[in-house]
């Protein structure tokens, strides 16, 4: 809205979803900007993942229409991708999957990452944090437009959270692209979004994160189930402003009091 | 002629379907459908069954009957609502009592049911020889032709999808494969153990291999190995040929999760 003068790279209006008698999403418009970060947050089956499905085209919406930029390249890291320990794949191997890259362009994407050195190792032996860094790395291999990432900072622990949400602040500052995520929690990821949209099914409340975090629906939503998540929220809140990013041993609390999701 | 020994052309015919089961067999495993492929050899009675009832060749009846479980059980798997292997097990048993159940209304055809459970490897023809290497040629011909693909849509159906690879087609033309490699490996090893082709030799293989084509390659060898042992023994032993080869694929895999002392 700011920004006006990016070019819109997806635009979604009106998007509603029912399965059966349920439900999932509810007149949810939604887009994106170039060089623009777009997080959706919202409780466990607030429909967040459908959501990304539809955008991308993997999922038929019910009603409600996706416009993209003619040839958009998108590059897209899914929730909850484990590689059974039975599939012998390396990251390089990983790298390649759907498309063959040379080896060059595969060593800097993942430099870019900072994980260039596990190039031969097998997945299965990567860390949380290094198998979301290299499926980020993987994004970039199309050199898109825009990134969807879909909870990117699953099985990474709290310090390396905010690393990783830096990292891709870094990879659209560098690359330009727009990106589009979902997280479970504002508290980390509000360093590094330019625009947060708060989903229960539909869209509760939409704006930078600050005016997010203060928002009663986002307030009924995250804030109202333990007091203390709202109060060490506040505090959170406070050291945004000073420090962009920086981490204080504080809020490995803030993690733990509002990991429980509803 | 070589062709002319009952011994040589039951190791030609294993060593066949062996080859094209394995490379199969690891996306069986890497996919876990083992259970699935159990279903499908499963339902393959009742196309015996109907290949005697409608006059039809026995392979054509079981290819067919297969393919249409196989298509049932991934309409199934799309739509969610119903456990997957409560699904599994109930066609399973549905088509195996069926298969035994149409046959025993057919007073007319003289059926040896042990055969056709386990296997006959013995009873192999020069005929059966030309439909195994001409099967075997062209599902391995397909498969190294979705191979990239087919690995992408194993490792995240999303991720292949958003990437442009056409999940359902590939998965479908899959199926199709397994379906022929069941029809082509019901006279070797059996209903009951066709799907211990697909599934043991890839398994074995796995511990050896750093890629998916070492795997592959490694569970081809693995079984054409344990056909010829499970032949021999049979021969020197009189042990049922079919179980046999089975019993030898299973000491490749013991072999294979040993740990060994200098295991990397």
């Amino acid at each position: 809205m700011l920004d006006s003068v990016d070019r819109t790279l997806l635009q979604a209006s009106g998007i509603s979803m029912r399965l059966g008698r349920l439900q999932l999403l509810e007149q949810v418009s939604l887009s994106v900007s170039e060089g623009e970060i777009v997080t959706v947050i919202g409780p466990n089956g607030a429909g967040k993942t459908t959501l990304l499905r539809i955008l991308l085209g993997l999922l038929p919406a019910s009603s409600g229409c996706v416009v993209k930029c003619p040839r958009l390249q998108v590059g897209y890291l899914p929730q909850h991708l484990t590689v059974d320990p039975v599939l012998p794949l390396s990251v390089t191997r990983m790298m390649t999957l759907t498309a063959a890259h040379p080896r060059k362009q595969i060593q800097s994407a993942l430099e870019e990452t900072g994980v260039a050195h596990l190039i031969n190792e097998p997945v299965q032996g990567l860390s949380g944090g290094e198998f979301q860094r290299m499926m980020l790395a993987r994004t970039l291999l199309g050199n898109p437009e825009l990134l969807v990432l879909d909870e990117p900072v699953q099985g990474v622990d709290y310090m390396g959270e905010a690393k990783l949400y830096e990292l891709i602040g870094r990879i659209r500052d560098r690359h330009g692209c727009g990106v589009l995520m979902v997280s479970h929690d504002l508290h980390v990821v509000m360093a590094s979004t330019d625009r947060v949209v708060c989903l229960n099914r539909h869209v509760c409340c939409e704006g930078q994160p600050e005016e997010v975090s203060l928002h009663p629906e986002y307030l009924r939503l995250f804030g109202l189930e333990s007091g203390t998540t709202l109060a060490v929220y506040t505090h959170h809140h406070d050291h945004t402003h000073h420090l962009s990013g920086a981490v204080h041993p504080e809020h490995h609390h803030t993690e733990t009091g509002s990991g429980g999701q509803p | 002629m070589i062709l002319d020994d009952f011994f040589w052309r039951a190791l030609l015919a294993g060593a066949g379907v062996a080859l094209a089961a394995g490379p199969l067999g690891c996306f069986v495993v890497w996919r876990r459908m083992a259970y699935f492929g159990d279903t499908m050899a499963h339902s393959s009675l009742l196309g015996v069954a109907l290949g005697f009832l409608l006059g039809i060749d026995l392979m054509l009846g079981v290819f067919a009957v297969v393919l249409v479980v196989a298509l049932l059980l991934f309409a199934f798997q799309q739509q969610r609502q119903l456990a997957g292997d409560a699904v599994l097990g109930t066609l399973s048993h549905a088509s195996l009592a069926l298969g035994v159940l149409v046959i025993s209304l057919m007073p007319w055809v003289r059926v040896d049911l042990m055969s056709y459970l386990f296997g006959d490897i013995l009873a192999v023809t020069v005929e059966d020889l030309l439909w195994i290497y001409g099967g075997g040629v062209v599902a391995l011909g397909v498969l190294l032709w979705i191979w990239r693909p087919l690995l992408a849509v194993t490792v995240d159906e999303a991720l292949a999808q958003a990437e442009g690879i056409p999940a359902m087609r590939l998965q479908l033309l899959f199926m199709l494969l397994i379906a022929g490699l069941i029809a082509l490996a019901l006279k070797i090893v059996g209903i009951l153990l066709v799907t211990s082709l697909l599934i043991i030799p890839a398994t074995a293989a796995r511990r050896y291999s750093r890629t998916p084509e070492q795997m592959a390659v490694g569970a081809a060898l693995v079984g054409v190995v344990s056909v010829g042992l499970g032949l021999t023994t049979s021969l020197h032993f009189d042990t049922p040929s079919g179980p046999s080869i089975v019993v030898a694929a299973v000491i490749f895999f013991l072999f294979s999760v040993v740990p060994l002392p200098r295991s990397s």
